[in-house]
């Protein structure tokens, strides 16, 4: 199994670390919401910018991310070729004019309206991709269920949350477990048998993992209800921290991108800023 | 057996965990050469099943969220439409009473119908309609790669899940099993 792969909080004592769950969770919302809306080239750079910036700040090192940075690339590169063989002329349709810089065959024409959306749609993902990273390695997990709480979700999905990622270690194990013993007993799923009966191995595998987490829901379940969970509509959590000056600080910058990009939005008269006519 | 809120907070977490744990790190080599299958869609609908609706979409929502956080940034249109396979299909299964150890032909085919139609709308509806939304991506692109993905999803959902439910159900006692000697 492959466990180096595996994010999880590293605590290196960034004045990002520093900073509420709550205000990472908002911050990292509003952020890639203006992210995700806008086409703006150049504003796209400079978040871009922002965002390596912060990541460089997080003391998070390229090494930590070597991996998921190598698979988020497969991912990147599969999904633009895709774009690029179902619509090639998909650019030209956005912008609405037509400059062919080179033609491949017949359908396959090369035009930079086509590589100035690859290139939007590339800065978008990798100003999101460092966020991403840096929510996740940089805020402690049990922090994370009392921040979904206080930005008003009810805690009980913040806890089932904290219930997950408490639960996924245990999980990874039992399957591992079971999986070795079912190999054991001849069962394969990785390729040499037929495809139906890779699927019935899998169900051999698949099936006292379901039932051990069936009654492990019980057992939780009934420790949590004779504790009284759930008895009040609201909950304290023990590494709830007040919020600092930094906290303030980090949400109106976000407040201020998403006002930028709301501003340029409208400027723009759309999501999509055209530099071709 | 019934399920009381507090179960059903606990059943979204460890039905998260379960999807992360299957979505994240077994996958299944596929017929079609370099393309593989997973089995999470299996244990959302299993468990949509069990625990109703509201524990579906948590799971399958929560779940992936998970999935693509620690693999690349998030990919929300196909979280959200995973998210509403467990909320749908939750909702078409209401009638499956598994834990009363029926599960039956009539069974099967309600399970299997419901969890097609889920994969439909979740894969060939929500996922590209939000692609289009949210990422401006090309209509065909998105509505050929949600199919593909439904229709892989559904198979595997199908044979696995059903499988596994029939398993499931076996352990359970039926009712009125107990008679006279």
């Amino acid at each position: 199994m492959a466990n180096s792969s595996m994010l999880t909080y590293l605590p290196r004592g960034s004045f990002i670390h520093k900073l509420t769950g709550t205000t990472k969770l908002c911050f990292f919302v509003m952020v890639s919401v203006a992210a995700m809306v806008t086409f703006d080239t150049r504003l796209l750079a400079v978040l871009l910018v922002g965002t390596l910036v912060l990541f460089k700040c997080s003391r998070l090192h390229f090494r930590d991310v070597k991996w998921v940075l190598w698979l988020a690339f497969i991912f990147l590169v599969l999904n633009h070729l895709f774009i690029y063989l179902f619509s090639p002329e998909y650019g030209v349709e956005l912008y609405g004019s037509r400059t062919v810089l080179f033609t491949l065959t017949q359908r396959y024409t090369v035009t930079s309206e086509q590589l100035f959306y690859h290139l939007n749609m590339l800065l978008k993902v990798c100003t999101v991709i460092p966020l991403a990273l840096i929510f996740i390695l940089c805020t402690d997990p049990s922090e994370f269920a009392a921040s979904l709480a206080s930005v008003g979700i009810s805690y009980r999905i913040g806890y089932s949350v904290s219930l997950a990622l408490r639960y996924i270690p245990d999980i990874q194990r039992d399957y591992h477990d079971i999986n070795q013993a079912q190999q054991a007993r001849g069962v394969d799923i990785s390729g040499k048998d037929k495809f139906f009966d890779r699927l019935r191995g899998s169900v051999n595998i698949l099936m006292p993992l379901i039932l051990s987490s069936l009654s492990r829901i019980d057992t939780i379940s009934n420790a949590m209800e004779l504790r009284g969970f759930g008895k009040n509509p609201k909950r304290t959590w023990y590494v709830q921290r007040p919020f600092k000056k930094a906290d303030w600080a980090a949400l109106c910058a976000a407040v201020l991108v998403l006002l930028v990009t709301l501003a340029v939005t409208v400027h723009n008269g759309g999501r999509f800023w055209n530099p071709f006519v | 057996m019934k399920n009381t809120p507090v179960k059903t907070v606990v059943a979204i977490g460890i039905g998260a965990a379960l999807f992360f744990v299957l979505g994240r790190f077994v996958s299944i080599p596929s017929p079609v050469p370099n393309t593989s299958v997973t089995l999470q869609y299996a244990v959302a609908a299993i468990f949509a099943a069990l625990f109703g609706p509201l524990a579906g979409f948590a799971t399958a929502f929560i779940g992936h969220s998970l999935i693509d956080f620690t693999l690349y940034g998030p990919w929300w249109s196909w979280i959200i439409a995973s998210g509403v396979f467990g909320l749908l299909s939750g909702l078409l299964m209401k009638k499956l009473d598994v834990e009363s150890g029926e599960f039956g032909k009539k069974q099967i085919l309600t399970f299997n119908v419901a969890q097609i139609i889920s994969h439909l709308v979740c894969w060939g509806l929500v996922a590209p309609v939000l692609d289009i939304a949210i990422y401006s991506e090309p209509v065909e692109k998105v509505f050929a790669q949600g199919l593909m993905g439904g229709i892989s999803n559904a198979v595997t959902t199908g044979i696995v899940g059903t499988l596994l439910l029939l398993a499931y159900s076996k352990t359970r006692t039926k009712k009125g099993s107990l008679s006279k000697g």
